[in-house]
């Protein structure tokens, strides 16, 4: 199972915003598109950050004022990237060792898609599903 | 007019490709109590049930016993197969629109990705698709050629499809005789001069796609010696590390390749070589064209970003003398003409199930998908099944708004007499029943599980006659 196999059903728009954007707009962002994170890129398209709602929550204990500060005050500059070929069972791991839920996924220099902990999980869950389906079926027969 | 989806006005929907993803689709279908739901199942053949007739392994029985799940879907009063009718050439999909209120594609991943290196298609150089529906007797197929009298043959990838080829390349003829491969494939692997096969995976032992079942399979085979090379089955630091967060499954295969690479070949008149870390960079041909040696590059892994381990070429080479490949890097959908297609992975692009305009990327009213044309060739039959139900999912939500198509002949009638203007000879389930009686009572006289019509006129023909 790769992750192009995850983002063939997601419809491969991504909800992106501009790191002078305030963090208010961001915030109302992730409550309208109903996502845990947001991809900031520039004017040319590239990804210069993630903002996650940790990291607003983060930002937010220390510092009440952050809602009219630029998204680029608070996003994560060192973000992890996906690529569509990758395994979703290895980056399962990887975020869950690293502590994130939001994977920008990247082809040949262009940002395709996000996956998040939530889509490997269901991925992962329909796996299993799937797999115990076909024992089960498997089983019946044999003892018919 | 009433409302959709009561006795009086159903809910029509057409499936395309009556595999399991478009049977499992029907099944949850028809599992909706709240609205009256009718299905019309079309497949290009006049046969049902797509890769568990024509891509699982006819030494894998058990496995093609899901069809009795099937027939009972098929039971469903509201049900229909409308086998024998293409999408384009038969009716298109501007016509299913006049019909139906949701058209559902789920036409599977049929053919294979190209190697995309020099010599690829040499004679000899086959994609392992076309050899898997050859044996199987799809009637596309049947009178594809393949050189068996060549004594080495290379299969690329380590999927289920490449294993599934090697393992009937080294079958015994007595264990052939026991599935219901096609009997002109029994009959010419009867006489195959194979004695080595190699099978070759880009990564190591814990990426391979195989199952621990198959890795365990490829150890029990009657008359051929199964060897791995020691250095290859053993774990890179970056795969042992990877196994730390598996399961058991990926443990318990990793550990039945490194058994096989410690046993003692035993003298059997067959080899079926499993090799890691290679890829192939050259098919090399001889004067007439015919492939005779593949150049191969010794791979390390790396890690990616994200974690997963890929494989990177080293400067060490390789020559392998093959007079026959059969390429298995991953099968791909075919587009289906008048519906939007992502052309590098494959699929129609779709979200959630629901297909979406190529340049809008907005879903188009009343067209969904499932299955592998849905989300890409991964997953086993069973993983259709949630895969189908998220897409039907959104077409009842969909059909609870009002956003369906507006047919201006919405009626079973009607979608029939539409397909019949067009002079197809639609085979029926009542068709197929009788078929399948035919091709077991055939089976039972030569002792084998079944014997397939793999021509398409016999198949019509027996129709004629009983």
């Amino acid at each position: 199972m790769k992750v192009r196999n995850i983002l063939a059903t997601k419809g491969g728009r991504v909800i992106t915003i501009a790191p002078e954007e305030t963090v208010r707009r961001a915030v109302a962002l992730l409550v309208e598109q109903r996502i845990g994170a947001v991809v900031v890129t520039d004017a040319a398209g590239q990804l210069v950050g993630i903002l996650s709602e940790r990291d607003v929550i983060r930002a937010a204990a220390e510092d009440e004022s952050i809602f009219g500060q630029p998204v680029s005050a608070i996003m994560t500059r060192a973000v992890v990237i996906g690529m569509p070929q990758d395994d979703v069972l290895a980056v399962a791991h990887t975020m869950l060792e690293k502590r994130f839920r939001h994977l920008p996924i990247v082809d040949e220099g262009r940002l395709i898609g996000i996956i998040s902990i939530g889509d490997v999980l269901k991925t992962q869950r329909d796996a299993y599903q799937g797999e115990i389906d076909t024992l089960e079926t498997r089983i019946i027969a044999a003892g018919e | 007019m009433s409302p959709l989806g009561t006795a009086a006005q159903p809910l029509r929907v057409a499936i395309i490709g009556a595999g399991p993803a478009g049977f499992y689709a029907a099944e949850r279908l028809f599992k909706e109590t709240e609205l009256v739901i009718e299905v019309d199942l079309y497949d290009r053949l006049p046969t049902p049930f797509g890769l568990v007739r024509n891509g699982v392994a006819p030494d894998h029985q058990k496995i093609k016993s899901v069809t009795a799940a099937f027939d009972r879907i098929a039971g469903n009063p509201r049900f229909r197969f409308f086998g024998h009718v293409e999408l384009g050439s038969d009716v298109s999909v501007d016509e299913l629109k006049e019909h139906y209120h949701q058209i559902l594609y789920s036409t599977g991943a049929q053919t294979d990705r190209p190697l995309g290196i020099p010599g690829d298609d040499l004679i000899g150089s086959h994609p392992a698709t076309e050899f898997v529906a050859w044996y199987n007797g799809h009637p596309d197929y049947r009178d594809c050629e393949f050189d068996l009298s060549q004594e080495r043959v290379a299969v690329v990838g380590v999927g289920n499809v490449a294993v599934d080829v090697a393992r009937i390349l080294c079958r015994t003829p007595d264990e052939l005789l026991k599935t219901d491969i096609a009997d002109y494939a029994l009959e010419q692997l009867r006489a195959s001069k194979v004695r080595e096969v190699h099978i070759l995976g880009r990564r190591g032992p814990a990426q391979a796609a195989f199952t621990a079942p198959e890795a365990k399979e490829l150890g029990e085979l009657a008359d051929c010696d199964t060897i791995v090379p020691a250095d290859e089955a053993a774990l890179d630091p970056l795969s042992q590390a990877s196994l730390a967060g598996a399961d058991r499954a990926e443990l318990r295969k990793v550990e039945f390749i490194q058994e096989l690479s410690r046993r003692q070949p035993a003298g059997k008149s067959k080899r079926l070589v499993l090799r890691f870390l290679v890829s192939p960079v050259e098919l090399i041909g001889d004067e007439n064209g015919r492939v005779k040696q593949m150049r191969l590059v010794r791979n390390v892994l790396y890690a990616t970003d994200a974690g997963s381990l890929r494989p990177k070429a080293t400067d060490q080479f390789e020559t392998l003398d093959v007079g026959l490949v059969f390429r298995s890097i991953g099968y791909r959908g075919v587009p289906l003409p008048g519906v939007p297609f992502h052309d590098s992975w494959g699929v129609i692009p779709n979200a959630g199930g629901r297909v979406l305009d190529a340049d809008s990327r907005e879903p188009l009213v009343g067209q969904y998908t499932a299955g592998w044309i849905k989300r890409g060739p991964t997953g086993v039959i069973g993983t259709n099944k949630p895969d189908a139900a998220e897409t039907v999912e959104a077409m009842l939500a969909d059909a609870r708004e009002g956003k369906v198509l507006s047919p201006a002949n919405g009626t079973a009638a009607a979608a029939e007499a539409l397909v019949q203007s067009h002079n197809v000879r639609i085979v029926t389930y009542d068709d197929w029943r009788r078929l399948d009686a035919l091709e077991l009572s055939h089976g039972k006289e030569q002792g084998r599980p079944r014997v397939k019509f793999t021509r398409v006129d016999d198949m019509l023909a027996a129709l004629q006659e009983s």
